[in-house]
């Protein structure tokens, strides 16, 4: 499909979409001005597709520094009357809260609509925190769409909803719903534009700091106007299609209730074993519908809940069958018919129906001995750092310096940060010992600086220092802490697929931007220590190291050098292998761990479709065994 | 339910596996089919394993389950092994005979005969294809994904037309490729069909 299709595309279409893509339609269709994000997966592809489509759909589009700044940027927008949205990963809500706790009391003109996708199984991420909590602990309205459809559909509808109650909306989607691709019915656009370039600055913020200030003398007023509007929404949702039953049986003993991807599993394992439940599938999901809910529960005698990570819905309705005295058995996540954690499939929701309901056969080939055996055997292929990956040289070197420190593995903490070289964790690096979130890599120096006589090395990227790292950096500074930082600088943000951040001299519409120095920075936070390198010279990386190392203060060491996965990069002709000349001492396979270097039948293979001519391996075999291609 | 059909479609990261699905999938909506696809994005990309599920007519839920698939799609010998769990007596399994080394491996390869040879030994339909030569042979190893994408539009049971896949190609990769791919999927098709 060509992307433009997205703006284009005319009411009645349909196009096959990716749930990310999917939103975005729902985006350019409620006429939205302006949106920002910092990228995280599974979310990525909304900032992605939008970076390109933004001139074209007349929205202004940014990759903040952080998502609070891009939680800001969305709520001032939405003060000012436009339309706004805001989306991130169910962590990056963590960094937004402090803003977001405040949006849901001053309110919004323009609806504001901040989409937030959980990774249930934490396909790449560090926790599995359900989004729906969030819903409850601000008290806004939240949306669970199942599949592509419902993402493009409840985008929209989200923004009606937030302008009729003046209250920011959520938006809550799974790993499932945001990477599923599915047919998309595209809908009306409702026109954002007023024909000026800068459109978006039709916008107006009409002062009123008792709305929108919230000191303790109005804080507490703007408390009481949330609560009236959660109850005028309960309304909406005891009402909402979104909150839909779907009969499969006239004798109403069993039901089901679930919500977003959790929904498509229990449908289908009801529609495809021919089960005599029926299921209330609840699209929008807090306030809770209570109403909707009891009228569901009155006839049965037992209720399946079924609903990714936190027993959330099930809680509420145990709480509706208390207050309103029913007499109904609730099978879900507290009672262990379902897992309490991890993402749900097709075979997990049968069995915990099974259990109660006894409908499997035991049709089960098991699976053969000689298959067994073979499953056994093959070797495992985790992700690695990719060949040519700057990274990879960076931790060879610290390992060399260590080394000749004299220094044990031991004596030297590696605390890291969220970005590729997360992958660093893996031998023969093993260059990742402690982590918590987005920019802890320096805090955790701090930390561990004062707590310990150990050796701090704390690494972090381009795009997260930006994000998070100078505050922890000023606190280390100042606090008079000891580690060396790592700035891996690899010019892009790789992780979730490449897109820009302040450092790089693009911005998030493909304007020209001014690029702000890491360096420059470092330097006014007040580091003594300050050195930019070229990770692919490996003698300069150890001989920094060294010296890093062996300082008392913070010592900055800024390694610069592109991801290789950036489009349009000039590569180098692959090396070429001596055999020769060859010792077969193993560096290049065991210590380095290119993975376009192999050792296949004793002999060394380079694999010449892999390999990008980065030319650290060279620097790494000791007996001129490896050399530059031409 | 007779139109139903799932395809589980594994390999390697980079191999282009998520653009053959798509086109697939694509295929199918142009078809008025229903159609849903679940893929892999994100860390496990860097050379890591990667699947994605199709399923064609009906369903909600992107997943295959358990031994829930019509057609295994595999684009490398041991991630044949990884994907066996959605694959029932009946299922087709298609794989590329070509194998992509781990890096820093924890165990050796298999000798990828005796994988061929232990499939046979267990399931009923299974159909290895040197599809990296297939490729070589349209014009480039790149077009691998279409030799496979042409093994399963010659499985009986898949509910597309050759037609309307070809178009969804089309629609998906560059005008300049379109001849080499158009081969690609060719010698995939006439592979599977002797
Ligand atoms: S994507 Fe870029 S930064 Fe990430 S591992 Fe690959 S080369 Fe390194
Ligand atoms: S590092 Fe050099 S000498 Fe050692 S195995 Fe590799 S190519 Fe041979
Ligand atoms: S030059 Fe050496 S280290 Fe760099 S990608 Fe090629 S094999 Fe790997």
């Amino acid at each position: 499909m060509n992307l433009k299709k997205l703006v284009t595309g005319v009411s009645g279409e349909k196009e096959f979409l990716l749930g990310n893509e999917a939103a975005v339609r729902g985006v350019i269709e409620a006429g939205v001005s302006i949106a920002a994000t910092y990228p995280g997966t599974p979310s990525s592809e909304i900032g992605n597709v939008l970076s390109v489509l933004a001139k074209d759909a007349n929205i202004y589009f940014e990759f903040s520094t952080n998502e609070k700044v891009a939680m800001e940027v969305a709520a001032t927008a939405a003060a000012s009357g436009l339309r706004s949205f805001t989306f991130m990963k169910h962590v990056g809500m963590n960094v937004a809260s402090d803003s977001f706790m405040t949006t849901a009391y001053s309110g919004v003109n323009g609806g504001m609509v901040i989409l937030s996708a959980d990774d249930p199984s934490l396909f790449s991420s560090q926790n599995e925190q359900d989004t729906r909590n969030y819903a409850r602990l601000a008290n806004v309205p939240i949306l669970e769409p199942s599949n592509c459809q419902e993402v493009k559909d409840m985008v929209k509808y989200a923004f009606d909803l937030s302008e009729q109650f003046n209250i920011p909306v959520i938006v809550r989607t799974t790993t499932r719903v945001s990477h599923m691709r599915g047919v998309v019915e595209f809908g009306d656009v409702e026109d954002n534009s007023s024909n000026n370039e800068n459109h978006w600055k039709r916008g107006h913020f009409n002062k009123d700091p008792s709305k929108y200030v919230p000191v303790p003398a109005f804080a507490g007023d703007m408390h009481v106007t949330l609560w009236d509007k959660i109850h005028k929404i309960e309304d909406s949702t005891n009402k909402s299609d979104l909150n839909r039953e779907i009969e499969f049986s006239t004798d109403k003993k069993y039901g089901l209730i679930a919500s977003s991807s959790a929904y498509n599993y229990a449908y289908d394992v009801v529609k495809f074993n021919g089960l005599d439940v029926n299921i209330l599938k609840l699209g929008f999901s807090y306030p809770f519908p209570k109403e909707r809910v009891v009228e569901f529960l009155k006839d049965l005698d037992e209720v399946f809940i079924v609903e990714e990570v936190d027993p959330i819905i099930e809680r509420d309705t145990l709480a509706c069958i208390g207050s309103e005295n029913l007499n109904v058995e609730v099978h879900g996540k507290l009672d262990g018919t379902f897992p309490i954690y991890h993402e749900f499939n097709s075979d997990i929701v049968a069995d915990g129906l099974n259990k109660i309901l006894n409908f499997k056969k035991d049709e089960d080939i098991a699976f053969s001995q000689s298959l067994e055996k073979l499953n056994d055997e093959i070797p495992s292929r985790v992700p690695v750092l990719c060949a040519g990956c700057p990274h990879r040289a960076m931790y060879y070197g610290i390992n060399v310096a260590i080394e000749e420190l004299g220094l044990k593995p031991s004596d030297v903490i590696f605390a890291s940060d969220i970005g590729c070289y997360t992958l660093g964790i893996n031998p023969p690096y093993n260059a990742a010992d402690y982590l918590l979130s987005m920019g802890s890599s320096v805090g955790d120096g701090c930390g561990f600086s004062v707590s310990t006589d150990q050796k701090v090395a704390s690494f972090i990227g381009d795009s997260t220092f930006f994000h998070s790292g100078i505050s922890p950096l000023i606190n280390a500074v100042h606090n008079k802490h000891n580690f060396v930082l790592t700035v891996l600088d690899n010019r892009i943000t790789a992780m979730t697929g490449g897109q820009p951040n302040p450092g790089i001299p693009v911005d998030g519409m493909g304007d020209e931007a001014p690029e702000v120095s890491i360096r420059k920075l470092a330097l006014a936070c007040g580091c003594d220590y300050v050195r930019v390198i070229n990770p692919f010279n490996l003698e300069q990386v150890v001989k920094t190291y060294r010296e890093a190392l062996e300082r008392d203060d913070v010592a900055v060491i800024i390694s610069k050098a592109p991801c290789t996965l950036i489009k349009g990069l000039t590569k180098k002709p692959p090396v070429k292998f001596i055999e020769s000349n060859c010792n077969k001492c193993d560096k290049c396979v065991n210590g380095f761990a290119c993975p376009a270097i192999s050792k296949i039948n004793g002999k060394i293979i380079i694999n010449e479709s892999q390999c990008d001519g980065c030319g650290a391996c060279i620097q790494v075999c000791k007996y001129g065994a490896l050399e530059a291609g031409r | 339910m007779d139109n139903h059909y799932s395809i589980y479609i594994c390999g390697v990261g980079g191999q282009g596996i998520i653009k053959t699905s798509t086109i697939i999938g694509e295929a199918a909506m142009n078809q008025g089919l229903d159609v849903v696809m679940s893929e892999i994005h994100g860390m496990s990309q860097r050379g890591g394993s990667v699947s994605t599920e199709l399923k064609i007519g009906g369903y909600n839920s992107s997943i295959i389950p358990k031994k829930g698939a019509d057609m295994l799609l595999s684009f490398e010998p041991i991630e044949t092994i990884r994907g066996l769990d959605k694959v029932n007596s009946e299922t087709k399994i298609v794989y590329n005979t070509h194998p992509i080394i781990p890096s820093s491996a924890n165990k050796p390869y298999p000798n990828v005969d005796n994988i061929t040879k232990t499939l046979k030994e267990n399931f009923k339909h299974v159909l290895p294809i040197n599809g990296t030569q297939l490729a070589i042979d349209a014009g480039s190893v790149l077009s691998l994904n279409m030799v496979l994408l042409g093994a399963v539009t010659a499985d009986d049971k898949f509910p597309l037309t050759k037609e309307s896949v070809i178009e969804a190609m089309k629609n998906n990769l560059k005008p300049k490729f379109h001849e080499m791919n158009l081969k690609a999927i060719e010698n995939g098709y006439k592979s599977i069909k002797n």
